[in-house]
């Protein structure tokens, strides 16, 4: 099974093929760049380099949220259109238990936040109960304050394994307010990785879970400013 | 020569568009899904919620484009996108999904201006229509006097100094309670309401000879709103849309028949939103057949926001060589005549 994946929910724009039990290639670039410049010229690079063509691919891959609005449109709009022009089907595979990845197997609670802006952050929990590829969800993806995350943590009482790009921005925070034992990542665990995502939808494109380009849908996690402001004004009247 | 097939897409602003051309005149198919419902809710459109619905919307409009072409993605030459101006948001969902799709299909693509699109909606509707010809472009982002000198090759005597017309129209309509949007709106009560009854400033600028400028007419149109309600005068909703439209009207076709003389153009064609006007259709009209000058103007549904127009545009810059990288990017003050 031939996969192709990417992600560019946040900072890092990364794109990865997938064959059979292999990563077979991958690139990431965490730099300045628009996502709108780099991913396809990344998607192309990679393919030309592996001497793969894009219509021996079996399944598209892509992550589909939480993450930076206009991020997630690029790499939903991409995946979008690759679909439609090769005919063929798309895995969603969320930002977040892609994240969980980065510490595949550790024992203990894995927990990606992603910034969020206004003191909010982007975040769900995991663990691993084996060796699948597939963590198990314990917190639900979600919107909410740090302090929020904190008082859940705290319920489940686990060592907790921290990644994503939530962890520079609270890493303080983290280090004087967090109760339970807890793992910061390192450069090579901290950011959106596509090979996750490659690994998570082959997984769930086994399972059937794969979908026509035109039902990939962003996960935002947030409405609108303009439609939560219009809708505070609604309930206050 | 062989047939030339433009598949394109237009999302820089609230309509998800595709169409398929034909050598750059003929429409096979032009899908617009109009997001207009959703926007009027917030009384004018709302970047964040457009993108949303572009990027739910795409793919549908894109593959009913191609299925009432009765053609196939692989028989396209080239697919063109709008990639500026407007908005980023919106813009960026189109760029990525077009050069994606084109990409997988091994097509080209070609990045085009979305004023450029306008003015070629005249070639759809006009076939005998060719450069060089003198274009006044109005809609909701921009008032510009073009010089069209050859394909693809414009230059711009005159522009607004501030509000564009469009913007104008949408203004007034929520001043005086017609609502979003309001240039359609205008254009139908108009009708009934006398453009006479008051006298709304003809705005001249400092600026070039044709430059235009609208936000003092808005003050007036605003002044007199004020001024009639402190008064407890009562307020003609009519006459006070009709003669607004009227003093735009005015402005527009003076300033494009004094250039028009200037230039010696024998032809004259309008574009954009606002020149779906059915007042200002008529003022155009009249001026040009008094002038003699050959006057072009597209029907309403190529005025406003489409794809077709994109396709057409695309088409002379295929013919051009004109090729876009994977690269493109959305450039939302794109200018007219930059590449
Ligand atoms: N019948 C009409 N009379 C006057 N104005 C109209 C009419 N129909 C549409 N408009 C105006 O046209 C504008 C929309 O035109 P268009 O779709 O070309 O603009 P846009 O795409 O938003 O802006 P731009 O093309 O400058 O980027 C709106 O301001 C609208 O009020
Ligand atoms: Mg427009």
């Amino acid at each position: 099974m031939k996969i192709l994946a990417m992600d560019s929910s946040g900072l890092v724009a990364s794109v990865a093929f997938l064959e059979d039990e292999k990563i077979k290639g991958l690139i990431n670039i965490n730099y300045q760049k628009t996502h709108s410049q780099t991913l396809l010229p990344m998607l192309d690079e990679l393919l030309k380099t592996l001497g793969d063509s894009l219509d021996d691919v079996d399944y598209l891959a892509c992550a589909n949220g939480p993450g930076s609005f206009t991020g997630l449109r690029i790499g939903v709009a991409t995946v979008k259109g690759l679909g439609l022009g090769l005919g063929k089907k798309v895995v969603e595979v969320s930002t977040l238990e892609a994240l969980a990845l980065n510490w595949q197997g550790v024992d203990g609670v894995v927990c990606p936040i992603m910034d969020a802006r206004r003191s909010q952050v982007y975040t769900a929990a995991y663990i691993f109960e084996d060796q699948d590829a597939v963590p198990k969800e314990i917190i639900a993806p979600v919107n909410c304050t740090i302090d929020e995350l904190f008082e859940k943590l705290a319920a489940n009482g686990k060592k907790v394994f921290f990644t994503g790009d939530g962890v520079p921005v609270y890493r303080e925070y983290i280090e004087s307010n967090l109760k339970v034992p807890f793992v910061l990542p390192s450069a090579v665990n901290e950011y959106q990785n596509a090979a996750n995502v490659a690994v998570l939808g082959k997984a769930y494109a086994m399972e059937g879970k794969a979908v026509d380009a035109s039902l990939v849908t962003p996960v935002y996690l947030r409405k609108p400013q303009a439609e939560r402001e219009r809708e505070a004004l609604l309930n206050a009247e | 020569m062989e047939d030339v097939y433009i598949l394109a897409i237009e999302s820089s602003c609230d309509e998800t568009a595709a169409a398929v051309v034909k050598n750059g005149r003929e429409i096979l198919s032009n899908v617009i899904y109009s997001q207009i419902d959703l926007h009027t809710l917030y009384g004018g459109v709302v970047p964040e919620i457009a993108s949303r619905k572009h990027i739910d919307k795409i793919n549908q409009v894109v593959s009913k484009a191609i299925e009432d072409s009765k053609m196939e993605l692989k028989d396209m030459s080239a697919v063109a996108v709008t990639y500026g101006p407007g908005l980023v948001g919106p813009l960026l969902v189109g760029v990525s999904f077009a050069k994606a799709m084109a990409y997988a299909a091994k097509l080209p693509v070609i990045g085009v201006h979305h004023i450029e699109g306008h003015i070629c909606a005249n070639y759809i509707a006009n076939q005998e229509l060719e450069p060089p010809f003198m274009c006044l472009v109005v809609s909701g982002g921009h008032t510009h006097l073009v010089k069209v000198a050859d394909y693809g090759e414009y230059e711009i005597l005159g522009r607004t100094e501030d509000d564009a017309a469009g913007e104008a129209f949408d203004k007034v309509a929520r001043a005086i309670g017609l609502g979003y949007p309001g240039g359609p709106k205008i254009d139908r009560v108009s009708k009934s309401g006398n453009p006479e009854a008051i006298k709304f400033p003809r705005a001249k600028v400092g600026g070039s000879e044709y430059d235009f400028s609208f936000s003092g007419l808005k003050s007036a149109v605003l002044n007199y709103l004020n001024t009639a309600s402190m008064n407890n005068e009562k307020i003609v909703t009519e006459d006070v849309a009709a003669s607004f439209q009227q003093a735009v009207i005015d402005v527009l076709v003076g300033h494009s028949m004094e250039a028009l003389d200037r230039y010696n153009f024998k032809k004259f064609a309008i574009a954009g939103g606002v020149a779906s006007n059915s007042s200002l259709r008529a003022a155009f009209e009249e001026a040009c057949a008094q002038k003699g000058v050959e006057f072009f103007l597209p029907p309403p549904i190529l005025c406003t926001d489409n794809a077709a127009m994109i396709g057409s545009a695309a088409y002379y810059e295929y013919k051009r060589g004109t090729r876009s990288g994977l690269d493109l990017n959305a450039v939302p003050n794109l200018k007219l005549g930059e590449r």
